[in-house]
């Protein structure tokens, strides 16, 4: 079954009834459950008001969870935005079709400066992220890819849903992982912020998790947009969603990230409450139902929250991140798709998470062990296999 | 689909108990036990069937009527063996249906994993219904599936061995990301073991051994199918915390890790 089939079976509001049904009773039973054994209802009771009073446990229970998998290391990498052009019109994003911005699409040398910021700050691992247009399609991005392969170990894309054989090519050139979020399950709460572009089509953007899998992409992260509808629900169905891909692409990695909506140019909409304490709750509950997951801890969030809430749950985080094209080297003073919580450095951030006793992460994966080139600046080889 | 049935293929099961034919001591016991058993899937050696279309000793005490026959292939080496077993056991008992059990090792009789998937693929190009019995190997399980199989049978323990669930840990992964129904097959020694099994999930258990050797099998049958039930019952039920969990509840450390978070809102 197709995760557009199975999502058409379940109602959003019905989803959102039977979470705040969940007793205290349902949310102990889900703390019981051994590892890995964690089921969409003891997933619904996690995530429900009826588990608020037990986030101390989860909280405990997650962190357990994470360091028996991942050890005490977190994964830092950067968003590179390549583009703000885009023919979406969506209430609640920067780069909005109707906003009177300045559009950029970087030139590969453009991509080049920014790369060369980005490796000097450390990064080894960098997010392209750019808007929906026909601008920035398969050939953009391949030529994109191709140019930083030289530069950077892990290569990750957040953009516009594409068919199967774009991203199988996205594939043979090097990408290591594709963030699609969701934003929102709920069919309502979607038309009324997707007002017109391709991005207004649903069922396309909810098959994209499934295009990816029959691709053969390595990873594939998937998100809500905490705020646009009711969050309990969304992450319901993130995690109906995250629990479909691991069953039928099994053989792919996963990943979970957990924006909210922030301060942008454009309208003002109305934006469900969500607060830092629903954060944790929601990241809590996601180690419990998937221990291998990867979590993402997004720079949207404060200096001080990351500093406490990196522990419970996450595996990785950006740093010093910009949300703009060419905001790292060309243009750093352009408009940024969204407001940026913690101004330190990528180093400032590694320094703290090793003062706290955890490892940062820069490089996780060798692109010549996918038949890659090594990288330009002579990436270690392995002597042993030479001699 | 009637509530709480198991579908295999397309074709309903209200019982979750399947029953090998072998090793009993007379086509009469045999015809009792697998009554007392509530059965409705009852697995057939190849070898002991007569390809010629004469009526052979085993399916002359079967009534087809009641129960779905379900060949095995046991006694095949290969995939090319299995296969053209297969084709014959079609002819011969008008069933695409077919448990697919290949071991070259005739001390233990473990399922070989790549003559399987070989046969499995061959096999449901040929039209064939495929249940496999493989060892409670997670990865295997998957390929199976993708290769069409319609089921996956993994072992318990050593088949024939009565010790029960020894491989558990690997089938709660199996039973966690199958897509297809999971029937624990072998080394199921006691009506407990089959009830632990469907306590943890599995869609059916096939028991033979257990049923066909005990003092009186007829009881015995009757004691399995109890405990199916009560498996299978216990796991609608859904189990209180902790239950069949080997690790304890954690306890919460002194530091706590929420606390910066101030108070839950009233």
């Amino acid at each position: 079954m197709s995760f557009v089939e199975l999502w058409r079976r379940h109602d959003f509001a019905a989803v959102a009834r039977r979470i705040a049904s969940k007793t205290p009773a349902d949310v102990r039973r889900a703390l019981g459950r051994a590892r890995g054994s964690v089921d969409l209802e003891d997933f619904a009771a996690l995530l429900s008001p009826a588990a608020g009073p037990f986030l101390e446990e989860m909280a405990q229970a997650a962190h357990q969870r994470t360091v028996e998998r991942f050890g005490r290391t977190m994964r830092l990498f950067a968003p590179l935005y390549l583009s703000n052009a885009c023919a979406n019109v969506c209430t609640y994003c920067g780069f909005s079709a109707h906003n009177r911005i300045r559009r950029k699409v970087l030139t590969e040398a453009e991509i080049l400066a920014e790369a060369r910021v980005l490796r000097s700050h450390g990064f080894d691992s960098v997010l392209l992220v750019t808007g929906e247009t026909a601008r920035v399609g398969r050939d953009y991005l391949s030529n994109a890819l191709r140019a930083l392969r030289p530069h950077f170990s892990g290569l990750w894309i957040e953009v516009q849903p594409l068919a199967v054989d774009d991203y199988a090519a996205l594939a043979a050139d090097g990408v290591s992982a594709v963030l699609v979020y969701q934003e929102t399950y709920d069919p309502g709460a979607y038309s009324r912020h997707h007002l017109s572009g391709p991005k207004a089509d649903i069922e396309w953007r909810l098959g994209t998790p499934d295009r990816l899998g029959a691709a053969g992409v390595k990873r594939i992260g998937l998100g809500a947009l905490f705020g646009l509808s009711d969050w309990r629900a969304d992450a319901w169905f993130t995690g109906l969603h995250l629990r479909h891909v691991e069953t039928v692409h099994w053989r792919t990695r996963t990943a979970v990230s957990f924006p909210r909506l922030r301060p942008h140019e454009g309208t003002d909409i109305p934006v469900t409450p969500f607060g830092e304490r629903d954060l944790v709750q929601a990241a809590c509950a996601f180690r419990l139902l998937s221990p291998e997951a990867e979590l993402s801890l997004s720079t949207r969030e404060s200096e001080a929250f990351r500093n406490r809430a990196f522990r419970l749950g996450f595996t990785s985080m950006s740093a010093g991140s910009r949300t703009n094209p060419g905001g790292y080297a060309s243009e750093p003073e352009s408009l940024e798709q969204f407001a940026v919580d913690d101004s330190r450095t990528p180093a400032q951030v590694a320094e703290f998470l090793r003062s706290q006793g955890y490892q940062p992460v820069w490089k996780d994966w060798d692109p010549t062990y996918d038949g890659f080139d090594g990288r330009a600046r002579g990436a270690a080889r392995p002597q042993a296999l030479a001699s | 689909m009637s509530p709480g049935a198991l579908t295999i293929a397309g074709v309903e099961f209200s019982s979750r108990l399947f029953v090998g034919t072998g090793k009993f001591s007379s086509g009469d016991v045999m015809r009792r036990s697998l009554e007392a058993s509530g059965t409705q899937l009852v697995t057939v050696a190849l070898g002991r069937v007569r390809t010629g279309g004469e009526s052979d000793d085993i399916i002359g005490h079967l009534d087809c009527a009641r129960y779905r026959l379900l060949p095995n292939t046991s006694g095949t080496r290969t995939a090319r063996e299995a296969v053209l077993a297969a084709e014959l056991a079609r002819e011969a008992l008008e069933t695409h249906w077919l448990k697919l059990e290949i071991h070259p090792d005739p001390k233990y009789l473990m399922p070989d994993p790549v003559e399987t998937l070989l046969a499995t693929e061959m096999l449901v190009k040929r039209g064939f219904i495929v249940l496999p019995y493989v060892h409670a190997d997670p990865v295997l399980c998957k390929r199976l599936e993708e290769a069409g199989a319609a089921a996956v049978m993994p072992l318990g323990s050593p088949i024939g061995s009565n010790l029960g669930l020894e491989s558990r840990v690997f089938l709660e992964i199996i039973i966690a990301q199958s897509r297809v129904p999971v029937v624990v097959d072998a080394g199921l020694g006691a009506p407990s073991h089959a009830a632990a099994a469907l306590e943890m999930g599995a869609d059916a258990v096939l028991v033979n051994t257990a049923i066909a050797a005990a003092e009186d099998p007829v009881a015995m049958a009757g004691a399995f199918r109890l405990g199916v039930e009560a498996g299978r019952a216990a796991r609608e039920a859904g189990a209180a915390g902790h239950a069949g969990a080997r690790e304890p509840a954690h306890a919460v450390a002194t530091s706590p890790l929420t606390s910066f978070l101030g108070e839950a809102p009233p």
